[in-house]
């Protein structure tokens, strides 16, 4: 039981964290420009497919660095020649614009890439156990996915409140015009978090490729759980964003890990059914079975009872 | 409702054009050309058109000259996709279509299609499914217009279970899944057959996750390893399969994983030294040694032209076989006669092997196999890896053979 329990912690914290690495990019965006970025998990998948292309010339490490500038590049020239433009025709063409981009990059990836799982891997230097406990080995790879989440975390942080820039930037988000007439570049600024935002989001693909595995389908399969984390966190609040992604990781962890199910509560209850009975599936139910959907009903449930999110000060 | 004149002008514009002796005879394949499961569908789409070329458009067609056009529609792996676009192939005058991934996806088709033949016997549609494999298709649900041509789950499960029971070193069996039909059938089959063959093996353990949902399997191979099982059953496919291959392998939990669909399209690569000699697949395909000149030569052409494709299903290549048999010996396309053509028909595979489509429930049946997924005596290996299948052990046709429990609603003429 004791071990179920540490590794469904460890892997709630590593899916959390990672999750966090898409929401704290998301997040930002929002809060600068009010707009939800449908296409924010396709700059993860375009990061993990970059990382791929280039580690198979240069290695692993390079990729790491290389591919989320690249990515951040392309997401700051899209915000600059595409996202301005539409910008003057209101939230909603923002909204369809992002939306078609996601689509326009799932497209081009298996274009350029092909459907198949492309087998990108983990760096040999990291790809040992880092130790064995209760018979299952813990990856370093998984480590050091931590390492980096918790390092961007800190490094946002710092740079968001305790930096000249991170001043000028949240002013820009509540006040955007009189930074402007403080003699700030607004749109310089947007379009430098934009890219900063969406390479973040490549630098979770690098770093989650080779774990959950790289393939067209990444970016759908990653897409509305981070939506739901920004929601639940508060939309536009950092912190929320790191207190939703754990808590959806170690909610779907523990989930999974648990045995009980809708026989459970039924023996508790003293009531049973017969195995036709026409609603068996349900009486059949598990928590495990259930997990993934269990972060939607969260999301139902914070919408109910504090539409602002957990850490949200918006009240529109 | 505009809408529906323009339709019917489409379609009698299709109908009109069929007694034209050099237009093609198209083939529907709807499949998942995109999300998940896209490279999947899309292997079998490359398959099946390259087959039709290579056996028949490139030797003059077939009927006196007619191509046969292979036109894929993309169902996103979802039944309310699979539909619409079934009506849209019907829209353009389709009366062949060709469906494999998913169980799901084949059981919404099959409905629609008996459905649509009844209100529509000018129009019939013929339902050739390559590889849902949900027993339930051919059993409680059979229908006169679908004909399968991959073993059903059941008797796969059946070969899988007696491997496992001849292996004494197998004691806990851990069973997880895609949680749909299929996932379901694949867990009831293993823990009663299992309990018919070893019951001293224990099932520690009988999961079913959402399919194409699962972001990370570690959370789940957490519980596989505290349940202290010493083998794995999967029936796991696709962008699933290859996720869990890898979470197994990260954890360095070293059992046997016994599997359907383990291979290509990017999973045997991914796998790779990892999943060496534990990795095993229960198949209809075949694989090394390759020792038939037609599979060989087929497989090199196929090659040549989608170097970074491989052969997975060569019965996608035996269904065409059957069809194209079908329409010679009726002399047309008409699906009421091809089913009826079709029925007890034995063909000879690429391999050399006899295929029979038995009358009573339209199920193929053919030699199985076990293959261990390895990188030694590869000659054909998988997504250019090194790694393939290598053949361990062979179950005649005889053998595979079960009662069927359809009572098919034979439709009229």
């Amino acid at each position: 039981m004791i071990e179920v329990l540490v590794f469904a912690t460890l892997n709630g914290l590593v899916t959390g964290l990672l999750l966090f690495m898409l929401a704290s990019g998301l997040t930002l965006i929002f809060s600068m420009m009010g707009v939800l970025n449908f296409a924010h998990a396709s700059f993860y998948m375009l990061g993990a497919y970059f990382a791929y292309s280039i580690s198979l010339y240069l290695g692993f490490w390079p990729a790491l660095i290389v591919a989320p500038v690249l990515v951040g590049l392309l997401g700051a020239l899209i915000e600059r020649y595409g996202l301005r433009r539409v910008h003057k025709s209101g939230h909603v063409a923002e909204l369809i614009f992002t939306f078609g981009l996601a689509f326009l990059i799932e497209e081009a990836v298996q274009f350029f890439w092909g459907r198949a799982t492309k087998d990108y891997r983990s760096p040999d230097l990291l790809d040992f156990p880092l130790f064995t406990l209760f018979g299952q080995n813990f990856p370093a790879y998984k480590a050091f996915m931590i390492f980096i989440s918790i390092a961007i975390f800190i490094g946002l942080y710092f740079v968001l409140t305790r930096t000249r820039i991170g001043i000028i930037i949240q002013a820009a988000i509540t006040h955007p015009h009189t930074v402007a007439n403080l003699g700030h570049n607004v749109p310089l600024i947007f379009m430098a978090v934009f890219g900063v935002g969406t390479g973040l989001a490549g630098l979770a693909g690098v770093i989650a490729g080779p774990v959950l595995t790289t393939f067209p389908g990444m970016a759908v399969v990653l897409g509305s759980i981070v939506f739901v984390i920004v929601v639940i966190g508060g939309l536009g609040s950092l912190a929320g964003a790191l207190v939703a992604s754990l808590l959806i990781g170690l909610l779907q962890s523990y989930a999974i890990a648990s045995d009980v199910g809708m026989p459970d509560l039924l023996a508790w209850l003293g009531v049973s059914f017969e195995r036709d009975h026409p609603l068996n599936d349900i009486w059949r139910l598990t928590l495990p079975q259930v997990a993934p959907i269990l972060p939607y009903l969260l999301l139902v449930l914070v919408l109910i009872f504090r539409p602002s999110g957990l850490f949200g000060k918006r009240e529109s | 409702m505009r809408v529906i004149p323009l339709l019917t002008l489409a379609w009698t514009l299709s109908v009109a054009s069929l007694a034209n002796a050099q237009d093609p005879i198209r083939i529907a394949f709807i499949d998942p050309q995109s999300g998940t499961f896209a490279a999947t569908g899309e292997t079998g789409y490359l398959q099946l058109k390259f087959a039709a070329d290579y056996f028949y458009n490139d030797h003059g067609g077939v009927l006196g000259g007619r191509p046969i056009e292979v036109i894929a529609l993309d169902n996103k792996n979802s039944a309310a996709d699979s539909q619409q676009q079934l009506r849209r192939a019907i829209s353009e005058g389709i009366q062949i279509v060709y469906s494999g991934n998913g169980s799901a996806v084949a059981s919404a088709l099959s409905t629609a299609i008996e459905r649509h033949n009844r209100r529509n016997p000018d129009q019939r549609v013929i339902f050739m499914n390559y590889a849902a494999v949900d027993p339930i298709l051919t059993g409680a649900d059979c229908s006169f217009w679908h004909f399968r041509f991959d073993a059903h789950s059941d008797t796969k499960m059946d070969v899988m279970t007696s491997h496992i029971a001849a292996n004494p070193d197998i004691s806990k069996v851990y069973i997880i899944g895609q949680d749909y039909s299929f996932g379901k059938a694949v867990g009831d089959a293993a823990i009663s057959m299992l309990a018919a063959k070893r019951p001293d093996i224990e099932v520690v353990g009988n999961e079913l996750h959402p399919i194409g949902q699962v972001k990370d399997f570690t959370p789940y191979v957490t519980k596989i390893v505290s349940s202290g099982a010493d083998a794995i059953i999967t029936g796991n496919w696709g962008g699933d399969m290859v996720a869990l291959g890898r979470a197994i392998t990260d954890a360095g939990l070293d059992v046997p994983i016994y599997t359907f669909y383990a291979a290509y399209d990017g999973i045997t690569a991914t796998l790779g030294e990892a999943g060496k000699n534990r990795i095993r697949l229960v198949h209809n395909d075949y694989a090394n040694p390759v020792t038939s000149e037609e599979r060989i030569a087929f497989t090199r052409a196929f090659k040549a032209q989608y170097p970074h494709k491989d052969v997975t299903q060569p019965r996608l290549a035996t269904s065409l076989k059957m069809l194209v048999n079908a329409m010679e010996e009726t002399g047309g396309t008409d699906p009421y006669q091809l089913a009826l053509a079709m029925e007890d028909m034995r063909v000879t595979n690429m391999t050399g092997e006899e295929v029979w489509m038995r009358g009573e429930d339209h199920q193929s049946f053919q030699p199985l196999y076990v293959s261990v997924h390895t990188d030694e005596n590869v000659v054909f290996d998988a997504d250019n890896s090194g790694f393939g299948l290598v053949t361990e052990f062979r179950v005649p046709a005889e053998d595979t053979i079960t009662e069927s429990s359809c009572k098919m609603n034979r439709p009229q003429q």
